[in-house]
């Protein structure tokens, strides 16, 4: 089943210029996705015209500024005040900007880097070792969800 | 304009009675895969364990040496996983689901099943 | 110069399934602005991978929303599956087919009839959930549960339905058909209806583009837009014709619903024809590590899940984008400038599912 799904690594000062071409192309706006990394955010744009799927993806620090595609697209401006909402990143200029109302949680940013917690990768050394590295996680993890 | 167009619904309905049951006079009826709560056999159970690591809610609890099973029945969201991977087979889902309870009842939806030594004959005492 | 109202409409609203809020700026009776807000029902769902392995999850993502259950569970098991490249026997690809068409029939019978209640035909509302419960009973005698199924797991499904009651089900669908029949005539030729329906909460066909609608909303203004052209399960063996009006009203809305419901059946009768022998499931070994966008057509638009995974048990990062979410600002765009008995009707056309939206 699997479709061509395109991923285009794109820096911040491209996105607005890429953005208007795609619309001249007669794209709509299909998301915009926010992921938690170590070290910052990961934002993902996508894209569809024709069943075709095409994903721009740029990388921020935690306190940059992104600029908002709200003037090209309106209805981006439900997703930037989401990714504002929970994630705590800063975007200008958005069209109805609701200054974090949006999403009223009890605590503030909750998917920001500080309170999110990272699962971390198996290491590639021998086959025994994944399950190792796993098993005192699950450990770990179990008497914390039946405290609960 | 159209008249009487529900006419003929109108008079089904009438002439065959409500769609709905008199529960609880009436008993509903359940289909034989229908999932409804947990229950053990306590005297095939060897304490393995491997349902509670398998349980996604953390509501089953195993302890071997008192040969004691637990089960919180508001957490249990009747996945079936537990039954499906028993290795003896004394798990079984029953059709009638666990009542609801009130705040005040709340300790007794914990359900625990105890073995008695071999002693004193295999005789399952059971504390609710 | 008219003095400008502000009317809350919601989150407890007779007409609403769900709770949404928004703030209706008027003035004498047509509303000039609507703001919305949400975050009723937002329980944080997405962080809770930390905490559960890929393989329980699948339990999770079928509680984010009752009326869409199933089709959460399919996209999230499908991304899986594309990350680490299994392929699912052939019988549990139709065997999923035939779940989702069901789910998609009960999901639009059950709009039917809140749509029908929202503007005071409540023995239609009656009828129609009379109807839903033979769906109802169907998911009971093959899944064994009603709402929440549990069935679908990564490398297949857990249960087989057998040939005999596939054949049973396809008779029950039949005599629905013809209850279903009655019903919508009676909707759809009813001159009151028109009256408050025909002409009322126009989008046209740029702006339902631009603004990014999905679903029956696209489908009622003349974009043939349907996700299930795409392939996934068993939709690549099946014939699958998009239902597509171009008035772009809420009339031309009820009827696209509607004739989904019928084309559903007919999906259901062609998918028990043609599915094959063989097993149902496959034993998963291994842990994900990539992405994937998993696009799924569930009864109220297009679904995306998006999965990553770093090889590990516990997945990186898993978001769920609802149709309802993306329909939001056409939504706002068509109740400026409509009267406020009319905001009812409009808001039930979007079908909203909020429990979807913020998981």
């Amino acid at each position: 089943m699997s479709e061509p799904q395109e991923i285009v690594p794109i820096g911040k000062n491209d996105l607005v210029g890429m953005v208007a071409h795609l619309f001249a192309e007669g794209y709509r706006l299909v998301q915009i996705g926010c992921s938690t990394l170590q070290g910052g955010y990961e934002l993902n744009y996508s894209f569809d015209k024709d069943y075709r799927f095409k994903n721009l993806r740029m990388t921020v620090a935690p306190d940059e500024e992104v600029p908002s595609i709200s003037a090209i697209y309106p209805n981006a401006f439900l997703y930037e005040n989401e990714i504002h909402d929970l994630f705590g990143l800063l975007v200008k200029d958005i069209a109805i900007d609701y200054g974090g109302s949006l999403y009223r949680t009890a605590i503030k940013t909750p998917f920001s880097i500080g309170n999110v917690k990272f699962s971390e990768p198996p290491k590639p050394k021998a086959e025994s070792s994944p399950q190792q590295k796993e098993k005192p996680k699950d450990e770990a993890e179990i008497p914390e969800g039946q405290k609960e | 304009m159209r008249l009487f167009t529900m006419s003929k619904i109108v008079t089904k309905n009438l002439l065959s009675g409500p769609a709905t049951l008199m529960y609880p006079k009436k008993k509903r009826s359940f289909t034989p895969i229908t999932r409804g709560r947990v229950e053990v056999d306590i005297d095939k159970c060897i304490f393995c364990g491997m349902c509670s690591r398998r349980c996604p809610t953390y509501a089953i609890k195993v302890t071997k040496n008192c040969k004691e099973w637990q089960i919180d029945r508001l957490k249990c969201c009747t996945c079936n996983l537990c039954v499906e991977i028993c290795p003896v087979k004394c798990l079984s889902m029953e059709n009638q689901y666990s009542p609801a309870l009130t705040q005040a009842e709340k300790p007794e939806a914990i359900y625990t099943v105890r073995r008695e030594a071999e002693a004193s004959g295999t005789s399952d005492h059971q504390v609710k | 110069m008219a003095r400008k109202n502000v009317i809350p409409f919601g989150p407890q609203h007779p007409v609403l399934p769900e709770p949404i809020h928004f703030d209706l700026v008027t003035e004498d009776e047509k509303v000039v602005n609507a703001l919305p807000s949400i975050s009723y029902v937002h329980r944080g769902l997405e962080r809770l991978i930390e905490k559960r392995d890929f393989v329980d999850f699948v339990h999770v993502a079928d509680r984010i929303c009752g009326l869409c259950s199933f089709m959460h569970c399919l996209g999230y098991c499908q991304a899986i599956e594309e990350i680490m490249r299994i392929e699912v026997p052939e019988r549990s690809l139709y065997l999923r087919s035939i779940w989702a068409e069901l789910s998609r029939i009960h999901s639009h019978i059950f709009w039917f009839g809140a749509a029908a209640d929202a503007f005071g035909f409540e023995s239609l509302f009656m009828q129609s959930l009379r109807l839903r419960e033979v769906v109802l009973d169907i998911f009971e005698k093959t899944t064994g549960a009603r709402v929440i199924l549990g069935v679908c797991k990564v490398g297949g499904v857990r249960r087989d339905i057998e040939a005999e009651a596939l054949k049973e089900i396809v008779n029950r669908l039949n005599s629905l058909k013809v209850q279903l029949d009655e019903l919508s005539a009676v909707f759809i030729n009813d001159y009151s209806i028109k009256h408050r329906l025909v002409g009322v909460g126009y989008i046209s066909r740029e702006d339902a583009y631009t603004l990014g609608c999905v679903g029956p909303m696209a489908r009622a203004s003349g974009l043939a837009m349907d996700m299930r052209a795409l392939g996934y399960a068993a939709y690549k063996y099946l014939e699958v014709e998009p239902m597509v009006e171009s008035s772009g009203d809420c009339y031309a809305r009820c009827l696209v619903r509607i004739r989904e419901t019928f084309h559903s059946i007919d999906l259901i009768r062609q998918a028990v024809g043609k599915i094959p022998e063989g097993p149902v499931d496959l034993k998963v070994k291994g842990t994900p590590n990539g992405e994937y966008f998993s696009r799924v057509e569930q009864p109220r638009g297009e679904v995306i899940h998006y999965v990553k995974g770093n090889g590990s048990k516990f997945l990186q990062r898993f978001r769920v984008r609802v149709p309802t979410f993306s329909n939001i600002p056409a939504m706002i765009k068509v109740l400026k400038g409509s009267e406020v008995a009319d905001v009812p009707n409009i808001i039930l056309t979007l079908d909203p599912c909020i429990s979807c939206t913020e998981r």
